[in-house]
């Protein structure tokens, strides 16, 4: 993992001390609240409905048990006892105080934390495939990409002002499990098809919220020395060109789509090629110094089996279902990466309390080499667990009410906030949630019904992903009611694609009904083995509609 | 020194007098807008242009050498156009005065010094909000910085790089 | 001026608190934090006068996103806001009844 040497811990310093200087200018007037909003949004604070929100960034999602000690202990110092997993690899608190943030921010720095472009029209926290280095399908770790990124976009004097937010995702594996292609940028780590040599796919103008885009490939292959200058050239291109006039017209993907791939791809040429790149670039120095923090862990020379982890799961039915679902091949033999659950049935997707931050400290600590990761869909993973600590590991999984096992099924559901929490949602999400959950809680059916990604928003901005949801539920409000819309089709991987509104929109005690209609019809025409997803792809979402009729019927 | 109508300008040295004049009619430095340029630049005396965040760069390249001062508005605080504007006429030579004309708070003085910025002119009010020690305080909040390639002091690519002993 | 585009009548004045975020309801005294405390104002002159101390009290930096809530009386004369958004914003997050106003004060309008 990587560790701050003498400048990272001083620049987050400078900016803890700069952000309890601008609370107090805040304060005596110095600076308006329009002014002061931008500043506290670039730490993460937001005004939510009850409350502030502060959302601290997890980089790439990796973690280290100190780390989430720390959290554990803001949580209970300066909050309400928990936090909540977001969709792109930060934790939030619901109830700081503004007066208190500063203090906060100071508690991360203690841990090489920071809350830094979380939120605010910059370049946010960097995501990357949360098993990586461990996908056997990987050909090189993300992480050391994602820590440069990090540190070049930080406090980046000229794109810290751009048209809109900017999000970028990283992986290095041929399976898509860091939605790249609805981010602003994707980046995937490719070998040159002639030379072999490792360097970026550079993708751009991927997107969600009102209008979701699928990203398109702005460069097939870039050099791995020339990324700071790329991404330098290409983010140029859009704080110059990028609409200012409609918020709602200013992430970069409207200009793509404006302007069409061919001519942004010119005109981010034409900028690369007169930049200077060995003044911008990181040199190779710099490059291998960050990529040896996250060179591999000491792993013991294993056997693939483990004779304790085949019998414990032979004897314990319990234990081999959270086997099959929440353990992920791990590349080195004898170890797996292990999903820890954040979605408890019938409870609040993404939300952990502060005790149980420490028992995966601990886990993390004891098998898993210091090491765990938060997911993109809420949930987080223990990397390198030997399959002969399993068994431990889901013992005390269990006493700390963490062991569901259900990663990718029905239950594994993503939900922003929603207007629990939110001040911009349209309607609730994490009630809808609940109730699907709820629904679908028997742990056999889930397994019968297999992987099945359900996403859920409480607004057009769909931090939910509901886009690319199998199935996909959006809030809104309807003449003055709680609405709720479902999409089908939806994948965030390398078979991206958007959902398809299925209908008119149902009343949130409709949507469990909506949601086991479309799974009976799944299970009616499924050929063997296929999945949800495929089977939507085949039929197409029309072959669903009628599922909802009797919902909208009522409805109307 | 030119009377109370005076802009102050915000500099890395302090406040400072503004020399030049948008009046037509007068001996000092003019600033002038870009379509007025071509005739003022027919005329004696240093002359200075005030452009909008959206003019190329390279309109303002054949002008360069006879060019003291280029002023880029900000129309907002958030509008961060100007930043990359700075750096492109930087990148093309742009060696005179470049100022940042606009609603900018204390927090941002560092960017615009280190994507070229020289100076800044703030409208009346936000001067009297944010007086010049807050600016200083800013800058110097801010020693530290990860970009190469911008003019700024606490580089820390070249830290390390010095640091290894390739300085 | 053209006059503010007031909200129907009767309305309530909330905001959250600059320091701390709670939500926060006019008096006439000043804030308070309990949603049933809010002074209801019934005529648009009233309306108008809380609309001005909206902007006041933003200025004097004791508040955020102060602004006038049209609301319903409930059985016992309490203002229980019509729209759904600020019922929540009154209350807490549903789904979690221990915290939030719900946990401290018996929310008009909560059942």
């Amino acid at each position: 993992m990587y560790r701050y040497d003498e400048f990272d811990e001083a620049f987050v310093r400078e900016r803890v001390a700069q952000f309890r200087d601008q609370v107090a200018r805040r304060l005596d007037g110095s600076l308006a609240e329009d002014e002061f909003r931008p500043l506290r949004l670039k730490n993460g604070l937001y005004l939510q409905l009850h409350a502030y929100m502060l959302r601290v960034a997890i980089p790439y999602g990796t973690l280290r048990a100190a780390q989430l000690r720390q959290l554990a202990r803001i949580a209970e110092e300066y909050d309400r006892g928990y936090g909540h997993i977001t969709t792109r690899q930060n934790i939030q608190f619901n109830w700081p105080k503004l007066k208190d943030v500063p203090d906060i921010l100071g508690l991360l720095a203690d841990v090489e934390m920071h809350a830094i472009q979380t939120s605010g029209n910059c370049i946010r926290n960097v995501t990357a495939d949360h098993f990586a280095g461990v996908a056997a399908d990987e050909i090189e770790d993300p992480r050391p990409l994602a820590e440069l990124i990090r540190q070049w976009s930080s406090a980046h004097p000229e794109f810290s002002y751009l048209p809109r937010k900017f999000k970028i995702a990283v992986t290095g594996a041929a399976e898509d499990r860091a939605a790249v292609r609805v981010h602003d940028i994707g980046i995937r780590i490719v070998r040159h098809p002639a030379s072999g040599e490792v360097g970026y796919e550079i993708l751009v103008g991927g997107g969600l919220g009102r209008t979701p885009m699928i990203a398109k490939v702005v460069r097939e292959f870039l050099p791995k020395g020339d990324l700071l200058a790329y991404l330098e050239a290409l983010m140029r291109v859009y704080n110059l060109e990028g609409r200012r006039d409609n918020k709602y017209k200013a992430r970069v993907k409207i200009l793509v789509h404006e302007i069409g791939i061919e001519e942004f791809r010119a005109r981010v040429e034409a900028e690369f090629a007169r930049l200077d790149g060995p003044s911008i670039n990181a040199d190779p120095a710099e490059q291998a110094r960050i990529a040896a923090y996250f060179a591999a862990p000491a792993y013991e020379n294993l056997l693939p089996e483990s004779g304790t982890f085949e019998a414990a799961r032979a004897a314990n039915p319990d234990f081999a279902a959270f086997v099959e679902a929440n353990t992920f091949p791990h590349r080195v033999p004898g170890y797996a990466a292990l999903t820890i659950s954040l979605k408890p049935i019938g409870g609040a997707p993404g939300d952990i309390t502060a005790d149980q931050m420490r028992v995966v400290a601990d886990l993390a600590e004891r098998y898993s080499f210091d090491e765990a990761r938060a997911t993109h869909i809420q949930n987080l993973v223990l990397p390198h667990v030997r399959k002969a600590d399993l068994f431990a590991v889901w013992k005390a999984l269990v006493a700390a009410d963490l062991a569901t096992a259900n990663a990718g099924l029905i239950t594994d559901i993503i939900a922003c906030p929603g207007l629990d929490y939110c001040a911009l949602a349209t309607a609730r999400s994490i009630p809808i949630a609940q109730a699907i959950s709820t629904r679908f809680a028997d742990p056999v059916r889930q397994r019968e019904i297999g992987p099945l990604p359900i996403k859920i928003s409480g607004c057009i901005n769909a931090c939910g992903h509901h886009h690319v949801g199998a199935i996909g539920i959006l809030g809104l409000e309807k003449s003055g009611k709680e609405s709720y819309q479902i999409t089908l089709g939806g994948d965030p991987g390398e078979k991206a694609a958007l959902g398809d509104i299925l209908g008119p929109g149902l009343s949130a005690d409709e949507v469990p009904d909506a949601i086991e209609r479309i799974v009976a019809r799944y299970l009616d025409t499924r050929e063997s083995g296929e999945s949800f997803s495929d089977a939507v792809r085949r039929l197409g979402p029309a072959a669903f509609k009628s599922a909802l009729a009797k919902e909208v019927h009522d409805a109307a | 020194m030119p009377p109370e109508t005076a802009i102050t300008l915000v500099t890395r040295e302090g406040l400072k007098p503004d020399r030049f004049r948008r009046d037509l009619e007068t001996s000092a430095p003019r600033l002038v807008p870009l379509d007025t340029l071509e005739n003022a630049l027919a005329s004696n005396g240093e002359i200075g242009v005030e452009i909008a965040n959206t003019v190329k760069a390279e309109a303002l390249l054949p002008h360069f050498d006879r060019l003291a001062l280029i002023a880029i508005a900000f129309p907002a605080y958030g509008d961060g156009r100007g930043y990359s504007l700075a750096k492109q006429l930087r990148a093309l030579g742009f060696t005179g005065t470049l100022r940042a004309v606009g609603p900018l708070i204390a927090d941002q003085f560092h960017y615009a010094l280190a994507c070229g910025f020289d100076e800044i002119e703030l409208p009346a009010a936000n001067a009297a909000r944010q007086p010049e020690p807050q600016w200083q305080a800013a800058l110097a909040q801010r020693s530290l910085s990860y970009q190469r390639g911008y003019d700024q002091p606490g580089n820390i690519l070249e830290r390390r790089r010095a640091r290894r002993g390739e300085g | 001026m053209a006059a503010p585009k007031l909200p129907p009548l009767p309305v309530i004045l909330l905001a959250n608190d600059l320091l701390e975020g709670e939500v926060v309801f006019r008096t006439r005294a000043g804030w308070t934090r309990d949603p049933r405390a809010a002074l209801v104002v019934h005529d648009t002159e009233g309306a108008e006068r809380l609309d001005t101390e909206a902007k006041a009290a933003m200025a004097r930096n004791e508040v955020v996103d102060a602004y006038l809530v049209d609301v319903a009386l409930d059985a016992d004369g309490l203002p229980v806001p019509r729209h759904f958004r600020e019922r929540f914003k009154i209350s807490g997050p549903s789904n979690r009844p221990d915290l939030g106003k719900q946990a401290e004060y018996a929310v008009p309008g909560k059942r």
